[in-house]
């Protein structure tokens, strides 16, 4: 027998086939579906302006990251998630530099992947909406033309958009602010006005379906927002009606099913435990529906998170799971 | 037919097609047998030989020293030629006799060097069981007796087998229960005897039919033995987990088994003490596993103990080309081999050549906390929490949350898709927690 040649490493020497990078890109092609779904409402605007973050966010990481982070596939998901929660007709270098602000400041800076304490897409929309907050909340009317742009898309940086978009409010800010209820058909489907990604909430519930059941996303987290949302829209609802809208509404409008199904699932920004993430979801849940009934916002999805995100170690600290055998020795004593 | 289990744990390909029907064989003797006097958990063994010697097959070549400790036994007849520094499969090296095996040897006739265990008190079972080297041979190489004779202040009810082999590839204990249904209960009669246990509980993986039908079948009238289907998992023969399949008791943290009156004891271990006290020969050879897709001709072996691991791969037509790590024992807690030199012991389970496409030489990727190694802990630890506390040496708090519950059963890091080593960072720390405890001390 020839000598093979053999190598030693510890145990165990098998391995679950599932990798961190081979989930990063699962979950960022399990986008793609949202991305077309929002291109068939609002045209071409809506990939251009998802291109620019994500493009924006992938040089940053090429340049700040750790060498080959670019392959983990995490840079790309945060650059699809701010475009996705941008409006439709933000001008494009706008979106860009969201991405920038979201790897250099929400991930990069903490070290990277799996270090960073807050959710970095999220992190990049906050910035672009304390930096623009006019042209983050003009919000293009869905349909028309597909290759018909829906707002000054190409406009240089700092110069004030010239062109005049055909614009409508968000359904929220519709109620908010005219008390206008839109239906709930529109609302799941997607043919409202609102930012890219979070208009139609059947395509993003079953992709975040395919990826529970791939076991790529923890299901508990969002379900515990939503349950949360409706629980207590429905509760403020029934004490005035003016005030809130109805439970379902409140589930099926705004960012919510894109930030409980892509955004409260980031692993490295939410509790690890499944006790911790449902405190979690039921707290992001409860803090969404206090700005959007009584906040000046007519929107909270992206501060919720942001909030729950700081608890996190804290939740995590709290929900150790009970170690084998020591339920009943505590009892012995 | 319902099935017992625990929470969690991982499910790992089984493999286990490649030997599970193949009936066991008798290996030939090599021409040199390697025995290191360590090859049970507790005290190596005293040497009692020296080079020239001439021994028999079943002569002591090193004696128990004290009570947690066995003798070793030649396995084969020969002469002594060395007595060295020899590697040790667990990767260190040990002191080791040499024997050149006797091929023209005569099995002298001569009384029997184990007594029949019919009319022996307890006391003279647990001593015979200690001079006949048995100990555990599902891995762990506990030394037998010493779980035949519990501590006294310990009111034990029941016995539980373990026939769970969670182990992917591993399928000797499965071909024990099969093919030697009759000692396993033989075994289970003399250690009921011992502890003076009524009840007894066989439990077995239920991808394991042929087994619980061949236990059902041979099962003796007048003990009280139940056979217990349990779910297919990873750590399932993990003792801890076992117990609680099989009582529904947790046994309390950093406790013994007996301390809820229970003893568990591996099937294999089982059938050793049958023929021991079938034949009256010590224990000399046991059953291995060789198998994985690196090794041309899988196989179930009585391998005499002592055998390099050398011979063992030769006598299977040696490995593939494509063959990257040879394991001793299952490929999820068994150690890599450093040395094909190194011997067959009393606590070889199997032997496993794993290919390059198997072998994990992947990038590690920064802890994404997805949480999935929570999930797979079996006694709920927090593996993602105390892998952190690792990288930056902080054992003791380590210890404070519960690491020595940690059983290295390695479902962390097969889970984990960022490819940490969770678990050998968990042994990393435990020695090293041994040491600042050794040098606190000193």
């Amino acid at each position: 027998m020839t000598a093979p040649n053999l190598i030693v490493t510890a145990s165990p020497h098998l391995k679950d086939r599932d990798t961190t990078p081979r989930i990063m890109w699962t979950v960022a092609a399990s986008l793609v579906p949202v991305i077309l779904a929002s291109a068939f409402f609002f045209g071409i605007s809506s990939i251009l302006v998802v291109l620019a973050s994500t493009l924006g966010s992938l040089l940053t990481e090429r340049w700040l990251g750790r060498p080959r982070s670019l392959r983990d596939g995490s840079a790309m998901i945060t650059g699809l998630l701010l475009g996705l929660s941008l409006p439709p007709g933000i001008p494009l270098w706008m979106a860009a530099l969201g991405g920038f602000f979201g790897i250099a400041f929400g991930k990069a800076i903490w070290g990277g992947l799996g270090q960073n304490g807050f959710n970095p897409a999220l992190i990049g929309r906050a910035f672009l909406q304390t930096a623009f907050p006019v042209a983050i909340t003009t919000w293009p009317t869905p349909g028309g033309n597909f290759f018909a742009l829906k707002g000054d898309l190409f406009a240089f940086p700092f110069m004030s958009p010239a062109a005049d978009v055909v614009t409508s409010a968000t359904p929220l800010g519709l109620f908010k602010f005219e008390q206008k209820l839109t239906s709930i058909v529109d609302l799941v489907l997607g043919t409202t006005g609102g930012s890219v990604g979070e208009t139609s909430a059947v395509v993003i519930l079953i992709c975040g379906a395919y990826l529970a059941w791939k076991g790529y996303l923890n299901w508990r987290s969002p379900v515990s927002i939503i349950l949360s949302v409706f629980v207590l829209g429905q509760l403020l609802h029934w004490i005035n009606p003016a005030r809130s809208a109805d439970g379902l509404f409140h589930v099926f409008s705004g960012g919510l099913m894109l930030g409980a199904v892509y955004m409260a699932t980031d692993m490295v920004t939410v509790p690890t435990t499944n006790k911790g993430r449902w405190i979690f979801g039921a707290c992001v849940g409860a803090i969404v529906v206090i700005i959007r009934v009584y906040g000046g916002l007519p929107e909270g999805v992206m501060y919720a998170i942001l909030i729950m995100n700081a608890f996190t170690p804290l939740i995590n600290n709290f929900t150790h799971p009970t170690v084998f055998g020591t339920v009943k020795l505590k009892e012995a004593k | 037919m319902a099935f017992f289990g625990f929470a969690h744990g991982v499910h790992p390909p089984e493999e286990k097609g490649l030997t599970s029907g193949l009936p066991i064989r008798r290996m030939p003797y090599p021409a040199e047998i390697v025995l290191p006097l360590r090859q049970h958990a507790g005290k190596p063994a005293k040497l009692c030989v020296k080079v020239g010697d001439y021994v028999e097959r079943g002569d002591p070549v090193g004696l128990a020293d004290g009570y947690m400790s066995v003798p070793i036994h030649a396995s084969a007849a020969g002469t002594v030629t060395a007595i060295d520094l020899w590697p040790h499969p667990d990767g260190s090296y040990a002191q080791s006799v040499h024997i050149k095996v006797d091929t023209y040897a005569m099995q002298a006739a001569r009384p029997r060097l184990v007594p029949r265990w019919e009319g022996l008190t307890v006391d003279q079972v647990v001593k015979a069981v200690q001079d006949a080297g048995v100990v555990g041979l599902g891995g762990a190489a506990f030394p037998t007796h010493v779980k035949l004779a519990p501590p006294k202040d310990y009111q034990v009810h029941t016995l539980i087998i373990n026939g769970a082999e969670c182990e992917p590839y591993l399928t000797s204990d499965h071909r024990t229960m099969v093919e030697y249904p009759e000692r396993v209960h033989f075994g289970c009669r003399v250690m009921m005897y011992t502890l003076g246990v009524t009840k007894a509980v066989i439990g077995v993986e239920k991808n394991k039919p042929d087994a619980i039908a061949a236990l059902e079948r041979t099962k003796p009238k007048d003990l009280d033995i139940t056979i217990l289907p349990l779910t297919v998992k990873y750590p399932q023969g993990a003792e801890k987990m076992l117990i609680h399949a099989v009582t529904g008791v947790e046994v309390p943290s950093g406790k013994l088994p007996v301390t809820v009156g229970v003893v568990v004891q591996n099937v294999g271990s089982l059938a050793a003490i049958a023929e021991v006290f079938d034949t009256g020969l010590p224990l000399i050879e046991r059953i291995v596993t060789v198998t994985g897709h690196g090794l041309t001709r899988p196989a179930n072996l009585i391998v005499p103990v002592g055998t390099k691991l050398k011979d063992l791969l030769a006598f299977c037509d040696g490995v593939t080309k494509d063959a990257r790590e040879v394991i001793n024992g299952g490929p999820m807690m068994g150690m890599a081999v450093s040395n094909l030199d190194a011997p067959v012991i009393k606590g070889t389970t199997g032997i496993v050549v794993l290919t390059n496409d198997e072998v994990r030489t992947e990038t590690v990727y920064p802890c994404i906390h997805c949480g999935r190694c929570l999930e797979a802990c079996p006694v709920f630890l927090n593996p993602s929490w105390l892998g952190d506390l690792a990288r930056v040496r902080r054992y003791q708090d380590m210890a404070d949350n519960h690491l020595a519950d940690c059983m290295l059963c390695g479902s962390c890091s097969y889970v984990c898709p960022s490819n940490i080593p969770l678990s050998q960072l968990f042994q990393a720390s435990k020695v090293a927690l041994r040491r600042n405890q050794t040098a606190g001390a000193a």
